[in-house]
């Protein structure tokens, strides 16, 4: 493991080439800073799961086709599976650790728990990341344009129609 | 996955300096080919290249009535844009119907146009592939090739190009800006992209290094009724087996402008232009319509796989000729713009 220079992470030299050994990587995850050593290859999936315990997001697919790994960067939903953490440096990641507040689940989870929106669980931190952007977006005004815009979040378990209970609960609480 | 290095450029010069000169780097934008293909390897740059701080995501109308779109704008910034929905419905519509709500978000415009093909040979790093590794031989020609292309084929390779918005953009001649070792140049976008011919893995016409900086979309009236429609074996989240890029403007009954592109049948984002020679001028009748498909696929040259692929093209040709000339072809609503979470 080759030792990353402190140089590295000073501001002003962004344009050095940094790697292929780890190097220290500065990550702002729901709302709190962690600095890590990690290999410029890494991706924001592995560096959440693997590095700072966030297991959330879950790795499908590992290749975009899943929605398994859906987390937010500065506030919009994308694939950390296919994202490289070290390019969301200066960007705020948010994880579904990061929904609830003052220890009170996000409406969003409780409406999962409530309209029971999932059978073994796996894909359900992505569906709920997708599903709070969804209607922040403005993309959940009936079935047809949930169903469409949900697409990116495949379950396995076929929970779809309770899925979609549990975003139209939360969409008419508001 | 092999390792990488990593650099982030701050200023387009850079950026181009630093790949150009360097063989084994690549640039990086939303990363939804580049980091799939770098873990599956299949592609293996030493180094990445991030361009997401170059100032190049503007989506602007320009006053004459077109569009200039920068490299970096995200695919769902530009479908949501007020000014490509009322100007380009199509545009809008190819966008989203490609990928999904996350991949939208992550993949900018200069990246789609670069995307690889999603043969699974070529994917999977292994089988045979002249796209991949030249000369090894085309694995799909005689394998699986269900989703393979039947116009503008070779016999080295039969993949379809695979972006939706290109295709939209090809039926608008669209063209596209770059900046490479050697200054500034401008792609229109039919040369934009290369039959396989005898060297499938040259896929377009750009330098090593070579930026695209912008995509220009000259003013087009005609495009304000227009749509895309996308066929596919489930009805969200996957690629198109057939899709048809169309624009129609009617006069007194007869065509007066029309443009036809399809997607999921050919090598490259395939300009209808036998088709629309007939249809100029002709009435709008479905039996000039069928006999305008027929003639676009006179040519096509299929597997036993895709075969269908050729009579399903001439009717989806039909069916967004017919949705546009009856009414129910226009443009999206406009829906409200990308919000962000809370
Ligand atoms: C599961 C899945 C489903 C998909 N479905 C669809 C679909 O239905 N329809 C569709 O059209 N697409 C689809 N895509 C493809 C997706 O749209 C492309 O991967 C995306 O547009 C690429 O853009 P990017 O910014 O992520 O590019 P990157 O992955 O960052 O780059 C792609 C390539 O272009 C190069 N590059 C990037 N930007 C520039 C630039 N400005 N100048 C020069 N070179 C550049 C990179 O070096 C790289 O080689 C899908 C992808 C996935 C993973
Ligand atoms: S069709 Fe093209 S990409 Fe697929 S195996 Fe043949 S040469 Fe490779
Ligand atoms: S793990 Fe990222 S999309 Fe499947
Ligand atoms: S609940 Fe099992 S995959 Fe969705």
């Amino acid at each position: 493991m080759s030792t990353p220079g402190p140089a590295l992470t000073q501001p002003g030299t962004a344009r050095a080439e940094r790697g292929p050994g780890p190097v220290r990587v500065r990550l702002s995850v729901n709302g709190t800073e962690h600095t890590l050593d990690i290999e410029p290859r890494v991706s924001l999936l592995d560096a959440l799961r693997e590095r700072l315990d966030l297991t959330g997001a879950k790795r499908g697919c590992d290749q975009g086709t899943c929605g398994a790994c859906t987390v937010w960067v500065d506030g919009r939903r994308v694939l950390a599976c296919l994202t490289l953490a070290m390019s969301c440096e200066g960007h705020e990641i948010t994880t579904v650790e990061g929904l609830s507040q003052d220890g009170e689940p996000h409406p969003m989870q409780q409406a999962f728990v409530e309209q029971d929106a999932f059978q073994c669980g796996y894909c359900t931190p992505g569906q709920i990341m997708s599903a709070v952007a969804l209607i922040a977006e403005g993309h959940a005004g009936d079935d047809a344009e949930i169903k469409e815009w949900m697409s990116g979040n495949i379950c396995r378990c076929a929970a779809y129609p309770h899925i979609r209970a549990a975003i139209r609960a939360v969409r008419d609480q508001t | 996955m092999r390792p990488i290095t990593y650099l982030r450029a701050t200023d387009t010069a850079t950026a181009v300096a630093a790949v150009s000169t360097d063989p084994t780097s690549d640039f990086l934008a939303g990363g939804t080919t580049e980091v799939d293909l770098l873990r599956q390897d299949v592609l293996n740059p030493r180094r990445l290249v991030d361009i997401n701080d170059l100032p190049l995501a503007g989506i602007e109308g320009t006053p004459e009535g077109g569009l200039r779109i920068g490299a970096l704008a995200r695919m769902s910034e530009v479908a949501a844009a007020p000014v490509v929905r009322e100007r380009f419905p199509l545009i809008a519509q190819a966008l989203e119907l490609g990928a999904s709500a996350q991949l939208r978000n992550m993949a900018s415009m200069g990246g789609n146009l670069l995307q690889r093909v999603r043969c699974s040979y070529f994917r999977d790093a292994e089988s045979p592939c002249n796209k991949r590794d030249p000369g090894t031989g085309c694995s799909a020609i005689e394998g699986f090739s269900r989703g393979h292309a039947v116009l503008g084929t070779s016999e080295h390779c039969i993949a379809t190009h695979p972006s939706d918005v290109a295709v939209a953009l090809v039926a608008l001649d669209a063209r596209v800006h770059t900046l490479g070792p050697n200054g500034e140049r401008t792609h229109a976008i039919d040369d934009f992209f290369l039959l396989p011919g005898d060297s499938p893995h040259r896929e377009h016409p750009l330098e090593h290094g070579e930026l695209i900086t912008a995509i220009e979309v000259p003013a087009a009236p005609v495009a304000r009724h227009s749509l895309y429609l996308k066929v596919r074996d489930r009805e969200s989240y996957e690629f198109a087996l057939v899709s048809v890029a169309a624009a129609l403007s009617v006069m007194d009954g007869t065509i007066a402008e029309v443009r036809v592109a399809l997607g999921g049948v050919a090598t490259k984002p395939w300009r209808a232009r036998r088709a629309e020679d007939f249809l100029v001028g002709a009435t709008v009748r479905r039996d000039d319509f069928a006999m305008a498909a027929r003639v676009e696929l006179a040519d096509a040259r299929p597997t036993p796989m895709n075969a269908f692929k050729v009579e399903l093209a001439q009717r989806a040709i039909i069916r967004a000729l017919d949705m546009l000339s009856d009414g129910t072809g226009t443009g999206p609503a406009p829906r409200p713009g990308i919000g962000s979470p809370s």
